[in-house]
C-alpha cells in the first residue's frame, strides 16, 4: 500500500481488499438478471403461459370427458393434465436462459463482465446459479399453482386427485426440475454460440423440431431414437412423455436431460476459456 | 479492481441494463459497496439519469459511465483509452480535472489518445507509439522542444541589422515577411535586451510554443505509416 497525498488516502483504504469471489460473482450475476426488464417479462410471460394455458387442459377436459371414448378415459391422466402448460412454458424459460448469456454477447457488456472477472468462468457459473435458483423457485410455484388449479377445474367433475395421488407430488416437483434443466440448456446454448438469435434458434430446434422429425423417421429407428431426445427423456418425470413408446424411467430420463446440459455448459465454459470475447 | 482500473470500450454494457445497476454490478463482483457506487455516479454527473436504460445514453454520458466504472475499486493504476471520446465541451474539461485530480492524488493514470492537443493539456509524461515501435517517452515539453521547441517572433523596422547583431552558434534566425524574424535559440529577454542596446525599434517580440500536434506530425510524419499510428499519452503520478 503506497499510497500518498492526503485527500486519497482515506478513499484508498476503505477500498482495500477488493476481490474478486466466487460468492460475489454470484450477487453480481443476480443484480445482472433481476436488472433487465426483458428477463422479468419473460419470467412473467412463462408463469402466464405455465399456470393461465395450463388450466385450458383440465378446463376442455372437465366438460368434455363425457364424450371420451374406452381408450381415451384409460389413458386420461388427471396430474399430467393439468400441468400441461410446461409445453408452453419451456419455450419462455428455455428463452430466459438464452437472453442473460447472449445479450452480453450483442451489447458488449461481456467485455465489461470479463475486465472485473479475469478468471472468466466464475461468470459462468454465477449465471448458471442464478438461472437454476431463479427458475426452479419461479417454477416450483407455478407447478404447485397449475395442479391446484388444475384439479380444482377436474374435481368440478369428480375427476381430481389430492397432492397425495400416486406420483402426483413427483410429477408437480418434476416439472419445475425439467424447466430448470431446460432454461440451464438453452443458457448452455447462449454461451456456446454467442448470440441470442441463434440460441434460441437452436434451443426451439432442440426442444421442438427435432423431436417432431423423430416421429417422421421409419419406427424400427424412431422407437430408438425417441426415447433419448431431450425434451421426451426429461419430459417423463412430469409425465409429458406419454405418447413416446417405449420411454425411459422418469429419474433415468431427467438424468440423462441433466447429462445432456451438463456436456453443453462444459462446452460453453470451455469456449468462454479458450476463445476472444 | 483496487489495483488496476480500466477502461477499453466505454460502450461495454447491455443496452437494456439502468446505469445504476451496471456499474452495481460490476461493483459486486469484487465487493466494492452500494455506497461507492452512488459516489461514482455523481462524481460521472448522472445522478439524473442513473435509473434510466443505459441503451438511450448519448456517447458522452455512456463514455462518464464507462470512467465511473474504472474508477469503481479506487485503484492506484487507472487505465483509460480514448476517455474523452463523445464528450461535450464542459465534458472534456470534468475529464481532464478528474484525471489530473486523480494523478495528484498518487494514482498512475495512463490515457490513450489521438488527440493531441487534449493530451498536450492533461498529460505529463508522454509516450509515443508508431507501428508498433517506440517513438518517443518522454515529457510534452520536451518532445515540443525535440521537434523545433519554442521560437521568438520580433518585428521591428531594422530587420537586417538585428539579424546580423543576434546570430550566433546554435542560433537560426529567419524571414517570413519584410520586418519579421524569427529566432531560434535565443530567449525573448536576451532578444529584447540586445536590441535595446543597439538602439533599434522593436514592435513586436513573442515567444510562440509548437503544439504538441505539429511536433507530434514532424516526428512521425518522416513515415507514410506513421500517420494513422496511434500515441499515447500518459499522465503519471509524481
Amino acid at each position: 500500500m503506497s499510497a500518498v497525498t492526503a485527500p486519497a488516502a482515506p478513499a484508498r483504504a476503505r477500498v482495500a481488499g477488493l476481490r474478486v469471489t466466487q460468492g460475489r460473482v454470484l450477487v453480481s450475476e443476480f443484480t445482472k438478471f433481476r436488472s433487465l426488464r426483458s428477463a422479468m417479462w419473460t419470467l412473467l410471460a412463462a408463469v402466464v403461459l405455465m399456470t393461465g394455458l395450463g388450466a385450458l387442459f383440465p378446463a376442455v377436459t372437465a366438460s368434455q370427458y363425457h364424450t371420451f371414448s374406452w381408450a381415451e378415459k384409460a389413458a386420461f391422466d388427471p396430474v399430467t393434465t393439468s400441468l400441461n402448460g410446461v409445453i408452453f412454458a419451456v419455450v419462455a424459460f428455455g428463452v430466459l436462459g438464452v437472453l442473460p448469456v447472449g445479450g452480453e454477447y450483442s451489447t458488449g457488456m461481456i467485455r465489461s463482465s470479463l475486465t472485473a472477472v479475469p478468471r472468466r468462468l466464475p461468470v459462468l457459473w454465477g449465471k448458471v446459479a442464478v438461472l437454476a435458483g431463479g427458475i426452479f423457485s419461479v417454477s416450483l410455484a407455478a407447478s404447485f399453482i397449475s395442479f391446484f388449479l388444475g384439479q380444482a377445474l377436474l374435481g368440478s367433475h369428480h375427476l381430481g386427485v389430492p397432492v397425495t395421488a400416486h406420483d402426483a407430488l413427483r410429477s408437480v416437483i418434476g416439472a419445475a426440475l425439467y424447466l430448470t434443466v431446460a432454461g440451464l440448456t438453452g443458457l448452455a446454448l447462449g454461451a456456446l454460440l454467442r448470440n441470442t438469435a441463434a440460441g434460441i434458434a437452436a434451443f426451439a430446434a432442440v426442444f421442438f423440431v427435432i423431436p417432431l422429425l423423430a416421429t417422421l423417421l421409419p419406427a424400427s429407428i424412431s422407437d430408438h431414437l425417441a426415447p433419448c431426445l431431450p425434451s421426451n427423456a426429461g419430459g417423463v418425470i412430469w409425465g409429458g412423455a406419454a405418447h413416446v413408446p417405449d420411454a425411459l424411467a422418469p429419474w433415468t430420463g431427467f438424468a440423462l436431460l441433466g447429462g445432456y446440459a451438463a456436456v453443453l455448459i462444459g462446452a460453453g465454459a470451455w469456449r468462454l476459456r479458450r476463445s476472444d470475447a | 479492481m483496487a489495483e488496476l482500473g480500466i477502461l477499453l470500450e466505454a460502450r461495454a454494457m447491455h443496452a437494456g441494463r439502468p446505469a445504476r445497476h451496471h456499474l452495481l454490478a460490476l461493483a459486486q463482483a469484487s465487493g466494492v459497496g452500494r455506497r461507492r457506487v452512488g459516489e461514482l455516479i455523481g462524481l460521472a454527473g448522472l445522478g439524473e439519469v442513473a435509473g434510466k436504460r443505459a441503451g438511450g445514453f448519448s456517447l458522452g454520458m455512456g463514455q462518464r459511465l464507462g470512467i465511473a466504472a474504472a474508477l469503481l475499486g479506487d485503484p492506484r493504476v487507472v487505465v483509460l483509452d480514448e476517455p474523452v471520446n463523445g464528450l461535450d465541451p464542459e465534458g472534456v474539461l470534468w475529464a481532464r480535472s478528474l484525471l489530473k485530480g486523480l494523478a495528484a492524488g498518487g494514482r498512475t493514470v495512463l490515457v490513450s489518445s489521438h488527440l493531441m492537443s487534449e493530451m498536450a493539456l492533461t498529460a505529463a509524461r508522454l509516450v509515443v507509439i508508431g507501428r508498433g515501435r517506440l517513438v518517443a517517452d518522454t515529457t510534452v515539453e520536451e518532445f515540443v522542444a525535440r521537434a523545433g521547441g519554442s521560437a521568438v517572433t520580433v518585428r521591428t523596422p531594422q530587420a537586417a541589422r538585428l539579424r546580423e547583431l543576434l546570430l550566433g552558434p546554435g542560433i537560426t534566425v529567419t524571414s517570413g515577411q519584410s520586418g519579421v524574424l524569427q529566432v531560434r535559440g535565443l530567449t525573448a529577454q536576451r532578444i529584447g535586451a540586445a536590441a535595446w542596446q543597439a538602439r533599434l525599434p522593436v514592435f513586436e517580440l513573442a515567444t510562440r510554443h509548437a503544439s504538441l500536434e505539429k511536433a507530434f506530425m514532424q516526428l512521425t510524419g518522416d513515415s507514410v505509416g506513421f500517420r494513422s499510428c496511434a500515441a499515447a499519452g500518459a499522465v503519471a503520478a509524481r
